[in-house]
C-alpha cells in the first residue's frame, strides 16, 4: 500500500476518529488515502482553528487530538495552535505536509523548515524520511504526546514519503515502543511520600493548589478525599479549574493574579503548601519572595524539570498525580490529623469575603450578571452543571468566567493558560463537541478574540456542529484597555474595536441562528433558546465596557488585590483624522 | 555562586539533535562556554560535553531540561565526579627568526605540544590539556605574537572504570 494509506492505518490503530485540517499540494496523497478511509475529517477554515479544535478535543476527552496542514503557509498557520496546546500540556499530534525529499533544502515552492520551526514549541518532533519509518514514527508520536507530561508532537510528511509503497507486513505498526531516551516516572518515591504525609499530618494551616496535572491524571476523587480527610482547603489554577468542585465547603476558587481573596490569602498564610500538577507560573506566584513566605512546599509533578524551576521546594515528588495521591492517602489515613479549627474558621471568613456579587440589573449588562443567568439557564437542562463544557477565549471574558462560573466537573472548563491565545475559544469548542457530543458545549469569547477565528462559523454551519458561541461584546480589547487604565495613566491606545461587525448578521450570513441581548432580563431566554435548539447558535451580549476585573499587578504580592474603578472607554478621535490624511493625501 | 559546570550528555546520534540542544540553551538563556560533540563506542550514540556558566539552580535546570529531550539518554554533571578533561588547541605563532622558532619549539616541548606546521614566518603548535594548561601555553607565546587560534572546547570522561549508562532504560 501507499505510505499515506499506512498513515490512515496508523491513525486508526491509535483510535483516532476525527481529524481537523486543511489540505494542500503536499498533502494530496494523504487526502486521497483519507478519502478511502473511515476517518472523519473536519475542514476548518483556517489551520490555526484546526490546531485549536484538535486541542479542544484533547482537553475535553483526555485523548490525543490530531490536526493536519499542508507545507509552508499551512504549517506556519498551525504554529500558534500547536504552541498553545503544548504550553498547556495538551496531547496534540500535528501533521504537516512537506515537499518531496529530493527538494528539501532547495527552497522549493511552499517549502519551509517545519522541523526547525516546530522543534521548540513541541515535546518532540519528527520528519519522516523513508516510507518504511511511518508505522514506528506514528506510534512514537502518539506515545510521546499522551504519556508522561502530555504535550504537542509534530510529524513532517514529505510528499514522496506519502506516495511510496510500503509493505505493512514487513514494517508493521508496533504495539509497544521502546524509546531509549524517554521513560516517564509514574510512581512517587516512597520516602518522599512518607515525608509529605508527616508534614500534612502536623500542618496547622495547609493549603492545596491543584493545577492542570490533576486534570490530566484524572485525580479528582483522590484530591477530594485528601482535602476532606486532612481538612485541607483547595484552590485551583486556571488549568486546574474543575478538578475541585467549586461548591465544596473546602473550595477556595481560583488562585493568582485574578484569584479570589480566599485563595490568595490562604496561600500567603499557609504553613504547608501542597502543589499538585501545577508549574508555579508567574501568574500564580507574583513576586516569588512574598509567595507563601512561611510555607513548607510539597510539589507533586510528573515533570521533574518543573520542580524547583520557579519556587524553592521542600519535598519534591515526581510522578503521576493520581498514583501519588493514592499512595499518600494510604499512609495518611492511618494517621491522626492535627486539629485545625482555627484555620478552618479563618478559611470560612475568607470564603465569605470572596463571595462574588453577581446580581445586577443595570444596562449595559454586567458580565457577572450574564454568567449568573447563564448558569441558571444551563441548570434547567443540566442541573449539576456536569454535562456542560465551556471554552473561553482570552481576556476579561476568560477571567470573568474563571471567577464566576462554578464548575464542578473536571475537563469541563477549557481555556488557554500558558500562551493566552486569543482566537482559541471558539475553535476549541468545535473540538470539544466531538469529544463530548452529548454535552452542552459553549464558547465564551470577547469580541476581539472572536474576530480572530470567526471564520469558523462556516465550519459549524457546514457540518451542523451544535456549538453555542457567546460574545461578551464590549467593543474594546477589554483586558488591554484595563491594563492601560491601571498602569499607563489611562492612555488608551489601539484598544477600541469601534464598529465591530453586526454579529447577528454575520452569523445569519453563515446560516446560523443568533440573538442579541441588551437587557439583563433577556439573557435567560437567549440561553434557553440556544440550549434547546440543538443547532449552532450565537449570542451577542452587549456588556458594560467600563467593567474591570480585580487583579494583582504583575510581579506583585498576591495579597495586594486591586479593585479598579469603572473606566469608560474614550476612543482617541485625533488618531482617526491623522489616518485620514495618509489615505487621502490630496485633501 | 556562579561556576563553570562540565556536563556530559549522551544523545542518540541522529540529525537534528544538536539543533534541539542548542535551541534549548538559547531559549532558556543558559550560558554555554563550549560544546563538543563526537561519536562514542556505540555508533548510535554521540557524546556531548557542554561547559555551562551559572549557579547551582541554573545547573539543575540545565540537567533537568536536557533530560526532558527524547533523544537524550544520559546527563551527568562531571563537577560532582572525578573526571579527566582535555581540550585541543591549534595556535599559529609569529616566529620569523631562527631564534624565535627555537624558542617556540622549546616551549612546545615543555608543554608536550607538537609542531605540526612551519612557514618562514610562523609555527603552528598543537597542544592538548585541560583549559588551564592551554591558557598557560597561550600566555607564554602571546608576547611573540599569536596569529590565529583554534580551540575545540573541553571534552571529558569520568575517571576510573565507571562509565555513564542510560538512566532512562
Ligand atoms: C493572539 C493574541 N494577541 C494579542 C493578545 C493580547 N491580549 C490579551 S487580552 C486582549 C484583549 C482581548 O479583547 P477581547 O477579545 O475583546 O476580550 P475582552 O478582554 O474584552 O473580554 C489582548 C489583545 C493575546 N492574548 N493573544
Amino acid at each position: 500500500m501507499k505510505g499515506a494509506e499506512a498513515m490512515m492505518k496508523a491513525l486508526e490503530a491509535e483510535n483516532v476518529k476525527v481529524l481537523f485540517g486543511y489540505p494542500g499540494g503536499q498533502l494530496l496523497p494523504f487526502y486521497d488515502a483519507l478519502y478511502h478511509s473511515d476517518l472523519v475529517h473536519i475542514l476548518t477554515r483556517h489551520e490555526q482553528a484546526a490546531a485549536h479544535a484538535a486541542d479542544g478535543y484533547a482537553r475535553a476527552s483526555g485523548n490525543v487530538g490530531v490536526c493536519v496542514a499542508t507545507s509552508g503557509p499551512g504549517a506556519t498557520n498551525l504554529v500558534t495552535g500547536v504552541a498553545t496546546a503544548h504550553a498547556d500540556s495538551s496531547p496534540v499530534v500535528a501533521l504537516t505536509g512537506q515537499v518531496p525529499t529530493k527538494l528539501i533544502g532547495n527552497d522549493a515552492f511552499q517549502e519551509i523548515d517545519a522541523l526547525g520551526i516546530f522543534m521548540q514549541i513541541t515535546k518532540h518532533n519528527f520528519q519522516i524520511q523513508k516510507t518504511s519509518e511511518i508505522p514506528k514514527i506514528f506510534r512514537k508520536a502518539f506515545e510521546i504526546a499522551k504519556t508522561g507530561r502530555p504535550g504537542a508532537v509534530h510529524v513532517d510528511l514529505p510528499k514522496d514519503v506519502q506516495d511510496n509503497e510500503l509493505d505493512l507486513e514487513k514494517y508493521p505498526i508496533p504495539a509497544e515502543i521502546n524509546l531509549q531516551g524517554y521513560k516517564p516516572t509514574k510512581f512517587g518515591h516512597p520516602l518522599q511520600i512518607k515525608k509529605a504525609v508527616e508534614l500534612m499530618k502536623i500542618a496547622q494551616r495547609p493549603v492545596i493548589i491543584a493545577g492542570g496535572g490533576v486534570q490530566i491524571a484524572n485525580a479528582t476523587p483522590e484530591l477530594i478525599k485528601l482535602s476532606e480527610y486532612a481538612q485541607i482547603p483547595a484552590c485551583t489554577t486556571l488549568m486546574g479549574k474543575g478538578v475541585f468542585p467549586e461548591e465544596h465547603s473546602l473550595a477556595l476558587g481560583l488562585v493568582g493574579m485574578h484569584g479570589t481573596q480566599a485563595s490568595n490569602y490562604s496561600v500567603y498564610e499557609s504553613d504547608v503548601l501542597i502543589a499538585i500538577g501545577c508549574r508555579f507560573s508567574d501568574r500564580i506566584t507574583g513576586d516569588i519572595s512574598t509567595f507563601a513566605p512561611n510555607a513548607k512546599i510539597i510539589h507533586i509533578d510528573i515533570d521533574p524539570a518543573e520542580i524547583g524551576k520557579n519556587v524553592r521546594v521542600d519535598i519534591p515528588i515526581v510522578g503521576d498525580a493520581k498514583a501519588i495521591l493514592k499512595d499518600i492517602l494510604i499512609y495518611l489515613m492511618k494517621k491522626e490529623i492535627a486539629n485545625k479549627t482555627e484555620w478552618m474558621e479563618n478559611v470560612k471568613k475568607l470564603q465569605k469575603k470572596s463571595l462574588p456579587i453577581m446580581e445586577f440589573d443595570n444596562t449595559p449588562i454586567k458580565p457577572q450578571k450574564v454568567i449568573k443567568e447563564m448558569m441558571n439557564a444551563i441548570r434547567e437542562v443540566d442541573p449539576s452543571l456536569t454535562n456542560t463544557v465551556l471554552t473561553t477565549d482570552v481576556g476579561q471574558n476568560q477571567m470573568w468566567m474563571a471567577h464566576y462560573f462554578q464548575t464542578s466537573a473536571p475537563k469541563s472548563f477549557i481555556s488557554s493558560g500558558g500562551q493566552g491565545t486569543m482566537g482559541f475559544g471558539f475553535p476549541a469548542a468545535i473540538g470539544a463537541k466531538f469529544a463530548r457530543p452529548d454535552a452542552n458545549v459553549i464558547a465564551v469569547t470577547g469580541d476581539g478574540g472572536f474576530l480572530m477565528n470567526s471564520q469558523e462559523l462556516a465550519t459549524i454551519a457546514e457540518y451542523e456542529i451544535p456549538v453555542i458561541v457567546v460574545i461578551f461584546d464590549n467593543r474594546t480589547l477589554g483586558m488591554v484597555y484595563q491594563w492601560q487604565n491601571l498602569y499607563y495613566g489611562k492612555r488608551q491606545c489601539a484598544v477600541h474595536l469601534g464598529e465591530t461587525p453586526d454579529f447577528i448578521k454575520l452569523a445569519e450570513s453563515y446560516g446560523i441562528d443568533a440573538s442579541r441581548v441588551e437587557k439583563p432580563e433577556d439573557i435567560n431566554e437567549a440561553f434557553k433558546t440556544a440550549l434547546n435548539s440543538g443547532k449552532p447558535y450565537l449570542i451577542d451580549i452587549i456588556i458594560d465596557p467600563a467593567e474591570a476585573l480585580h487583579m494583582v499587578p504583575p510581579g506583585g504580592n498576591m495579597t495586594n488585590i486591586l479593585f479598579p474603578e469603572r473606566q469608560e472607554p474614550t476612543p482617541k478621535a485625533q488618531c482617526f483624522s491623522e489616518m485620514k490624511k495618509i489615505l487621502n493625501p490630496k485633501v | 555562586m556562579e561556576h563553570k559546570h562540565i556536563i556530559s550528555v549522551l544523545v542518540l546520534h541522529k540529525p537534528g539533535v544538536l539543533q534541539r540542544i542548542s535551541g534549548l540553551f538559547t531559549r532558556r538563556w543558559f550560558n554555554i562556554s563550549s560544546m563538543t560533540v563526537g561519536s562514542t563506542e556505540n555508533p548510535d550514540v554521540a557524546r556531548m560535553t557542554i561547559v555551562v556558566q551559572g549557579d547551582d539552580t541554573v545547573l539543575e535546570q540545565v540537567v533537568k531540561q536536557l533530560n526532558k529531550l527524547v533523544e537524550v539518554i544520559k546527563v551527568t554533571d562531571l563537577n560532582s565526579k572525578k573526571s579527566v578533561q582535555r581540550e585541543l588547541c591549534l595556535v599559529k605563532v609569529y616566529a620569523p627568526t631562527e631564534d624565535s622558532k627555537s624558542q617556540v619549539i622549546q616551549y612546545a616541548n615543555i608543554f608536550r605540544g607538537k609542531i605540526i606546521d612551519l612557514s618562514t614566518e610562523t609555527l603552528t603548535v598543537e597542544i592538548t590539556g585541560d583549559e588551564q594548561k592551554v591558557n598557560a601555553f597561550l600566555d607564554l607565546v602571546r608576547p611573540m605574537g599569536i596569529k590565529e587560534i583554534a580551540r575545540t572546547g573541553l571534552t571529558a570522561l569520568m575517571r576510573g572504570s565507571k562509565i555513564l549508562k542510560s538512566n532512562k532504560a
